[in-house]
């Protein structure tokens, strides 16, 4: 029950980074994509009674927090400069 | 053990060094001072040398200068050997070769490249005393293809003029195609023999088990070498255009030494030939043909040094006549007469050129004796010892060589007997028709070059005067007996042996009878030349066309190449396929990243979707290997 509801989230966080314009809807799906696999991870330690899984996942806390404070200061310099927030109006910044 | 050979050969290769590197800087007076100085102490030398040796039991002298390579059980040592052969060969070459040098300080006087060309000269000499000297063919290789190289340069010496240059190339291109035969001789004898030695060569095949190799295969591969560099059918082509270069080298490369390096080759190698009467044949054959058609294509030029260079190669073809029918020792007496009087001739025509202002068609000569005396009584000497008028060196050589010809008991026959004989007619014939030409009748020059006309300078005039005495006295050293120990005379049929003194009888009324014929032709004003050459007007076309065999070369050898070069190794080969493979290769990687880089279009989401393909690719694979 708690998998399928981890695949769940997973799933919801990928359709919506693929499907959402918005930057912040998508950085948004992806701290969902994170939990769903921070929660399967969760699970399995309980399964297994290992905390192995329990370390992992203060380590994608950690991860997902330094993530996010780079990623809100990107959006942020983006939007300054186009006054949007549609990822389409930066795909000039394609290499 | 002697250290004065090496000494034969460094001394000129000091001479090269010194006018090569600093030659220019130094002034003229330095560079003929080293340039002539050091050949005629190598000269003085080589008689030192030649006294030791007469002095000794007539062992050879040897003397080793450096092991070259040890590979496995054989080991190829520099090493010099002098016998009573090499001596007669270093003789002519460092002394010839110095009144050459003497000469050209006269004809090359003013000439921006002197230093140039006295280095040019030294370098010809080392290498040619290599050759000569060399104990192993190896070393003798290394001097042939250092007297080629050295042979390039000196025709091509202005190489200003294309033509020049392209007949420089030319005689190393003909002289490359015997080598190749060269070389595989000498691998056949080192498989056969384990030794490149050439006493040794000989002693092997003199020794009672002959050697598991074919004698005719060695003599015929060793032969092709020497055609090449004799100037044989079919590798003669390239003597004649030598003439492009200065007319000292002519008389030094292309008469006298470097030319006669296949006779010397071929009587060197002699022991070899004693085993191998098919190869014998053959060089006789092409010997006396070579003889022939040189000659024959001489009647009729009229550039005063093409005339000369065909007479060379006809001479050579006398040479070889001797050497195929085992008269070796005769071949080196011609060969000893023929460096002298043809050197004289060669240089007796540069007199005249240097006269005339740089003319040399004789058409355009005529009634020089006069003015220019000495050129023309050291021209006329030389003539009749060529034309073998006794009692001048010619005489004695040729008639040696008619009389092996037809009596030899190794090959000896009438046939090759009377292309000789008709050979020797023409050779009269011709030359004297040469001197007639030139010295005698009414002078055909234009005003402005007779104005010019003048003897030449001491120094040149002196180095023919004596040649000239050389050409004529030459011929009273008994030179087949001095080198009979190493070279003995073949038999003679026993029923033709009364015939001798009749064939000297033959020989000279040949030689008199070219004169007459060229006196009777060319005498006044040259008028029955010119019908007779109205009635055969074809044979005088085809003869002045050198029987077209540049032509037919041209067709039948360089353009087929030039074709297969341009067509099959240049379009098909290098550009289609190598150029068409690597620029395919190329143009597969960059319109696979033309069509790549379409991905790449700054769009989140597809890179989003394209990775979440990517998982879901390698999540059914790693599913389905289970």
């Amino acid at each position: 029950m708690l998998i399928a509801t981890s695949a769940a989230l997973f799933a919801l966080g990928l359709l919506g980074v693929i499907v959402r314009r918005n930057v912040l809807v998508m950085l948004m799906c992806m701290e969902l994509m994170l939990n769903g696999v921070s929660l399967s991870l969760v699970t399995f330690a309980q399964q297994t009674a290992s905390a192995a899984g329990a370390v992992l996942v203060f380590l994608i806390f950690v991860v997902a927090a330094a993530e996010i404070a780079i990623a809100i200061p990107i959006v942020l310099l983006l939007v300054r400069r186009k006054n949007v927030l549609d990822l389409d109006a930066y795909t000039d910044l394609k290499g | 053990m002697s250290h004065l050979l090496t000494a034969i050969v460094v001394l000129p290769l000091a001479g090269f060094l010194l006018n090569g590197l600093a030659g220019n800087r130094l002034g003229t007076r330095f560079v003929s001072a080293i340039g002539c100085g050091l050949p005629i102490v190598a000269f003085f030398v080589t008689v030192k040398c030649f006294l030791d040796l007469q002095a000794g039991s007539g062992a050879p002298l040897v003397d080793i200068v450096y092991t070259w390579a040890v590979i496995g059980g054989s080991s190829f040592e520099v090493s010099f050997y002098f016998d009573r052969l090499s001596a007669v060969m270093v003789l002519i070459v460092t002394g010839v070769g110095s009144l050459i040098h003497v000469y050209s300080i006269g004809y090359m006087k003013g000439d921006a490249s002197y230093a140039r060309y006295f280095s040019y000269l030294n370098l010809f000499l080392v290498f040619m005393l290599l050759l000569v000297l060399g104990r192993s063919l190896l070393v003798l290789f290394v001097g042939w293809e250092g007297v080629g190289l050295a042979s390039y340069l000196l025709i091509g010496f202005w190489f200003e003029d294309p033509d020049k240059a392209r007949a420089g190339k030319k005689a190393f291109i003909a002289n490359r195609i015997g080598d190749a035969g060269f070389l595989l001789g000498m691998f056949l004898l080192y498989t056969a023999l384990g030794t490149l030695d050439m006493d040794r060569i000989n002693a092997a095949f003199t020794a009672a088990p002959l050697p598991a190799v074919s004698a005719s295969a060695v003599g015929i591969l060793l032969f092709i070498g020497a055609a090449g560099k004799s100037a044989q059918i079919p590798l003669y082509v390239w003597l004649p255009d030598a003439m492009a270069g200065p007319t000292p080298v002519s008389a030094l490369i292309h008469a006298a030494t470097m030319v006669t390096a296949g006779v010397y080759l071929i009587a060197r190698m002699s022991g070899i030939y004693l085993h191998a009467p098919e190869a014998s044949a053959v060089i006789a054959a092409i010997g006396a043909l070579t003889a022939f058609f040189a000659a024959t294509i001489a009647v009729a030029q009229t550039d005063i040094k093409k005339v000369l260079a065909y007479s060379t190669i006809s001479q050579l073809g006398f040479m070889f006549v001797a050497l195929g029918v085992g008269a070796y020792s005769v071949a080196i007496f011609h060969l000893y007469t023929h460096a002298f009087f043809k050197a004289c001739l060669f240089l007796g025509a540069g007199s005249v050129i240097h006269a005339l202002g740089g003319e040399q068609d004789i058409r355009k000569m005529g009634g020089l004796a006069r003015r220019i005396p000495v050129t023309f009584a050291t021209f006329a000497v030389a003539t009749a010892a060529i034309a073998g008028i006794p009692p001048l060196a010619g005489f004695f050589s040729k008639d040696e060589i008619l009389w092996f010809a037809f009596a030899s008991s190794r090959g000896g026959s009438p046939l090759l007997f009377a292309v000789a004989a008709t050979t020797a007619l023409l050779t009269a014939f011709y030359m004297f028709r040469l001197l007639w030409l030139t010295f005698f009748g009414r002078s055909r020059m234009t005003p402005e070059t007779e104005h010019h006309v003048h003897e030449s300078p001491a120094s040149m005039a002196s180095v023919l005067i004596v040649l000239a005495i050389l050409s004529a006295i030459g011929g009273f050293l008994a030179l087949p007996d001095f080198l009979s120990s190493l070279l003995p005379l073949p038999g003679v049929v026993p029923e033709l042996e009364h015939l001798e003194t009749p064939l000297v009888i033959v020989s000279i009324a040949l030689a008199f009878g070219g004169l007459a014929a060229a006196a009777y032709l060319f005498a006044g004003n040259g008028d029955r030349a010119e019908r007779l050459r109205r009635r055969f007007p074809t044979l005088h076309r085809v003869l002045c066309g050198k029987y077209y065999v540049d032509e037919a070369y041209d067709w039948l050898i360089a353009r087929p190449l030039y074709w297969i070069s341009d067509r099959v190794f240049l379009r098909l080969g290098d550009q289609k396929l190598f150029d068409g493979s690597l620029h395919g290769l190329a143009s597969l990687g960059r319109r696979a990243a033309g069509g790549l880089s379409r991905v790449q279009n700054g769009n989140l989401h597809l890179y989003a979707l394209l990775v979440l393909a990517g998982i879901i690719a390698s999540l059914a694979w790693s599913w389905g290997r289970g």
